[in-house]
Parts: structure tokens; sequence; C-alpha cells
């Protein structure tokens, strides 16, 4: 628990309590989010880990008002700081929008609008959240540009998107993110569109930044290979709900879930002969008609009678480790310890 | 940038050298009837046909024909500059009727693209915002009326109802701004209606159709990231993109009118390039035809050259290339 400067006892700095999330379209009620709760502390860092359609985006995209119930049924609370964001009227949203909470995306190049200089875009979020000038809101763009690793940051804030690389506008992007020191920033896919060499240097630049900002991050992926070493804890998410959370530890030395194990399978590495990779069989779930009891049986290799039936909670069977499987607590660690291949 | 538009313009004097030899060959050495012939009058004999191939040089080469033509053009004739030639039909300098006419069809044509543009641009965006409301299917019904209604249809139909019944149009004919400025506006207002409605619909349809597509866009999610206004995301981040291809298509179709809008000058019988091209078809009018016709491609390869200069501006992405 996290206790404020002046010593009362506060609420974490987000926390989801089963927040649903689900699109009315014509083929039926898509269930893109279907009761996720998690909680996020200052200064904390969460992996949350999917295949496309698990949510994770919904989940974040929905914290951060970008969608709405205008755009879907929404139920259940998004805690920010204790304070109801749902409830909030689009205008008091948008004040928290870019200041307190900032959001980066997968795609560099079509997130950031191609007829605006870069340093103007920066500029125009620090304008929508403070009164300074012009000129003071493009001294600072070109600091962030400089604080992020652009190069020469005077000449690129001239510059418009195309003339960046794909690496230097994920730089500029989460330049424009943290300009106004958030407390919170959501990485959705930030290293998805980029080579694999600027990859480890966006990641370590953001935890460079989180060191120096004190800014909590959210790093959503599909790949738990990414967040391996820039997160503390980790939730993974299947068909809309959590599947496991736990920290670090729990889900890479000790995962209790099948579908965390078969992420873990298919993790390339080269630091091992694996003979080949073991993708998941099957494919996600419709979010129209998703399978009954626990969603990720019909992919599931250890599944069993109540599996079809029955939805499994999430349970806490460590401290700090949820996780929502049938198996037993020791058929899991038996499992995990046998068949799942895995050596950090 | 300089470099660019030095390439644009050559490709520009490229497309009307092209241009001018495909109108000349096609008009002078495959005419539907001796523009000897019509000059000569009524039965003429063969030394007065001959006569008349000399005086206006239409014995000589085609290509000496054209070198003439061209140094007309550039150099002037007896009439003036441009030189355009000589009227066959009407015996007078084409040069004279031509460019009070080009200028009439310009008032009306820039005219009715201002009306077009504040009038379909906005209900573009509207419909755009709110998508599958009564105010959408209001404005894409009055689109596609727009789209439908035949001009000529449309120019009577309106005169009918503005002239013969309301009577807050003073009628067809055009009257110059410097003799009359308050006629010039009554009489032109009603024509430049008439003429944008299409255009206005169609554009209206096209903004919407961009407004969307843009507003789906990663970077618009981006700008409301960022806590910008709806205000600011629509109408910055979100128009700004949706209306750069607009500039292409009002120049096309700026260019396109200004070489004449045959029906609505027709119809509100506005003397412009329409009518004379026209009567110039019909009557053989050579000369005539072939000047009208490198006027016409003229203004729109010019405007093809403003807008790509324009858009060259305005999307950072294509310039210098």
């Amino acid at each position: 628990m996290t206790f404020s400067s002046s010593g009362s006892r506060i609420s974490p700095l987000l926390e989801v309590r089963d927040l649903k999330v689900h699109f009315d379209t014509s083929d039926g009620v898509v269930k893109a989010v279907d009761g996720v709760s998690l909680r996020l502390g200052e200064r904390q860092r969460l992996g949350v880990v999917g295949e496309s359609g698990s949510g994770k985006s919904v989940t974040f995209l929905t914290v951060m008002g970008l969608i709405t119930r205008k755009d879907a049924t929404i139920e259940g609370e998004v805690l920010f700081r204790g304070q109801d964001l749902l409830a909030l009227s689009a205008e008091e949203m948008r004040h928290i929008r870019g200041k307190e909470m900032a959001m980066i995306f997968q795609d560099p190049i079509s997130s950031l609008h191609p007829l605006f200089r870069v340093g103007d875009q920066i500029a125009e979020a620090i304008l929508a959240h403070e009164k300074v000038s012009k000129r003071a809101a493009n001294t600072r763009a070109v600091e962030m540009l400089a604080k992020v690793g652009i190069p020469q940051p005077n000449e690129r804030a001239r510059q418009y998107p195309h003339e960046f690389s794909g690496g230097m506008r994920q730089r500029a992007m989460i330049a424009m993110g943290l300009c106004l020191n958030p407390d919170l920033l959501i990485a959705d896919e930030p290293t998805t569109a980029l080579d694999v060499t600027v990859q480890a240097q966006i990641l370590g630049l953001i935890d460079q930044l989180r060191d120096e900002f004190g800014t909590a991050v959210v790093m959503i992926t599909h790949d738990l290979g990414v967040v391996a070493e820039h997160t503390d804890n980790v939730q993974v998410m299947y068909a809309g709900r959590v599947a496991e959370y736990g920290t670090r530890e729990h889900i890479y030395h000790g995962s209790h879930h099948p579908y965390t194990w078969g992420l873990m399978q298919s993790i390339s590495r080269l630091d091992e002969n694996v003979e080949r990779l073991h993708p998941i069989v099957g494919s996600p779930p419709s979010l129209i008609f998703v399978p009954p009891g626990c969603p990720f049986h019909p992919r599931c290799p250890y599944r069993f009678a109540p599996c079809d039936r029955e939805i499994p909670p999430l349970v806490e069977e460590e401290v700090g480790h949820r996780s929502a499987c049938h198996l037993a607590l020791e058929d899991k660690k038996r499992i995990f310890a046998q068949e799942v291949v895995v050596s950090p | 940038m300089i470099r660019y538009i030095v390439r644009r313009l050559l490709w520009l004097a490229f497309v009307l050298f092209v241009i001018s030899v495909l109108t000349f060959l096609i008009f002078f050495v495959m005419p539907p009837s001796d523009p000897a012939v019509n000059f000569a009058g009524r039965a003429p004999r063969e030394e007065t046909i001959t006569a008349v191939r000399e005086q206006f040089g239409l014995d000589r080469p085609v290509p000496v024909q054209y070198g003439l033509f061209v140094k007309r053009f550039f150099l002037g004739d007896e009439y003036g500059w441009p030189g355009f030639g000589f009227s066959f039909t009407t015996r007078t300098p084409i040069r004279d009727s031509l460019l009070p006419r080009a200028w009439v069809t310009a008032q009306l044509a820039i005219g009715a693209s201002i009306v077009w543009l504040v009038v379909g641009v906005p209900i573009g965006i509207v419909s755009a915002l709110k998508r599958h409301t009564m105010v959408d299917r209001a404005a894409m019904g009055f689109a596609l009326f727009g789209v439908s209604a035949p001009v000529f249809w449309l120019g009577l139909v309106s005169l009918f109802i503005f002239w013969q019944k309301l009577g807050i149009s003073p009628g067809t004919g055009y009257v110059a701004f410097s003799s009359d400025p308050v006629g010039w506006a009554t009489h032109f207002w009603l024509p430049w209606v008439v003429l944008a409605l299409l255009y206005a619909a169609f554009y209206a349809r096209i903004v919407r159709g961009n407004m969307l597509e843009v507003m789906a866009e990663d970077y618009i999610r981006t700008a409301r990231a960022k806590g910008l206004s709806e205000r600011r995301v629509v109408f910055k981040h979100g128009l700004r993109s949706s209306l750069t291809p607009i500039v292409t298509l009002y120049g096309l179709d700026l260019g396109l009118l200004l070489g004449g809008a045959i029906v609505t000058e027709s119809v509100f019988n506005i003397p412009g390039l329409g009518p004379y091209t026209i009567s110039a078809v019909f009557r053989g009018d050579l000369p005539v035809v072939v000047a009208v016709t490198i006027f016409g491609a003229f203004a729109v390869v010019l405007l093809t050259l403003i807008v790509d200069i324009v858009y060259a501006y305005l999307d950072p992405r294509v310039r210098y290339t």
C-alpha cells in the first residue's frame, strides 16, 4: 500500500475493478473485456500480455477514456487515485488524459500526424494543458526530444514524421507522452513495429525515463519475452479476462496457467538449442461466442472435467499470485517444473 | 522547391505542345468540311476557292501551317497578342471574341466554385461528424439530389421558380460588373448556385468520406490521447488531412469549367465560352475550335500546376519529389 506525503493512506495509482467493455455489432455483442481487475502502484511497472483480441488494448483505451460509453457498453470502475474516471465528464477526462496519464501506440508512423512538424505536435500537448506561450512550449518540446535521445533536437523538431526513422518516431511519441510528466504511461505494444535492434533501445529508454520522471508504466505486449526485463508485475489476459497475475518471478519461474505456459514456450530464444517452437494450438476464441467454462479450454492440453462447464475464478494461491485455472496447485507446480521449458 | 516548379513548368509546356499538335491535326488534316470552300461563299468557283486557300495559307504543307500557327500564337498576329487567328465564319479576329468570353466564363466558374466550396465542404464535415443521424441522412439526400439533377433541368426549374414565380432573380443574361455591380450580382447568383449544386453535392460526399476515413486514423487517436479538445482534434487534425485531397479536385474541376460551362451558359444565356464553342463546332469554324481547345487545355494544365505547387506546400511528404 502506498502512502502520500501527508501520511494519509491513499488508494493505488490505478485500480480497475471488474471492468466490462462490450461492443454492440451487427454480428452480436463483442465481449472485448469481460470482468478485468488490476492494481498498479505509483512508479510500478506492469506488463500486460496476451494475444490479439485478448482485450489488453481495449482495457487501457477505456482507462484513457479513448473508448467511451458512446462506443461501447462499459461496466465496472476505473479508479485513478481513487477517482472513478468512468464517472467523469468528457471535459474532465480530457484534463487528465495527456497530463496525468499518457499513452503511446504500436505504430509510430501512423500515430504521428503526417502533416504537422514533430516539435509542434509535442508543443501542442503542452499547450493543451498549460497556459504557457507557444515559444515556451516549443522550447520544452525540443528539450523533451533531447531527453529521449534524439540528436540535434532543434532541427529534428522542425521536421515532419516521415523524415524520422521508425525508432526515432517512437522516441518522439515517448517525448510527447512524457512532456507533461504524467504519473502513468501506457505503452501499447511500443516495439512491435520496430526492428529488433531498436526494440531494446526503446525499452531501455522507457525504463530510464521511468526512473528519471517517476512514472508508472503499463507495458502492453503479446510477447512475454519483451517484458521479461522491463516489468515488476505481469498480467496475462485471455479472451477479455485475466488468466494469471503475479510478480515477474511468479510468471517466469513458476506460472500457474496453461495459457501462460503456452506463451512461454512460444518465445524464441537464441541462447538455447531448441529444436522447434511450440505454438499454442488453435486460435483465440470468438469474443461473441466465447466458449463455455474456461475460455481457454478448447486449446488447453491439460483440460479435464470441469473446464468446459465452469468458469474458473481468479484465485490467489500464493501471495500476490493469482490464476484462473481449475488445475490443483500441486499439478500446476508439477507440470510447470516438468514440462514448461524455461531457463532464465 | 524551385527545381520542382521548373520541372512542372517544363512539363506544362510539353503537354500544351502535344495538345496543340493533336487539335491541329484533328481539325486541319481531317476536317469534316473544307474551310476554304465554306469561306468562298455560295456555289464558289474553283478560282475563288484557290484564292482563299492561298490567302489563308491552307495550301501549304501541314507542318508549315502548324509552324505559322505557333508563331502567330507566340508573337501575336495583326489583331494583337496572343494571336489566335481569324474566324472563317464570322470573318472577325478570334482574339477579340474569345478573351471577353473567357472572362465571362471565368466569373461564372470562380463564383460557382466558391459557392460549392462554401456549401459542400461544411455539409460533408457535419455529415461525417453526425454519421447515421437524421442530419447525415438529410445531407446525403441533398447530395444524391444534387448529383442526380441534370443542370439544364435544374437551371430551367430554378429560373421558373426564382424568376417567374418569386421574382427574386432578374432573369437570364450577363451584366458587366464595371457597368452595374448590383445587376452583375443579381444576374449571376442563380447560375452560380445552379452550376455549384452538382459540385457541392459531389464535394460533400467526398469530404464526408475523407473525414470518416481520417477520423479513424491512429494519429487522431494520438491527438485525443494528448488531451486536445474534440474541436481541435476535428478541426485541426482531422480537417487538415481531409481537405488536402480536395485541393487537387478543386483545381481540376475549376480548370475544366474555365474551358466553358456549356449547359449553364446556354440555359442562362451567358455569353461565355460554352455556346461560342458549340456554334463554332456546328459551323465548322475550325480556327475557333482550335483556339478554344487550346485555351481550355491551358486552363486545365495551368490549374494542375497550381494544384501541384499548393499540394507540395500542404503535404510535406510530396515536397521536392
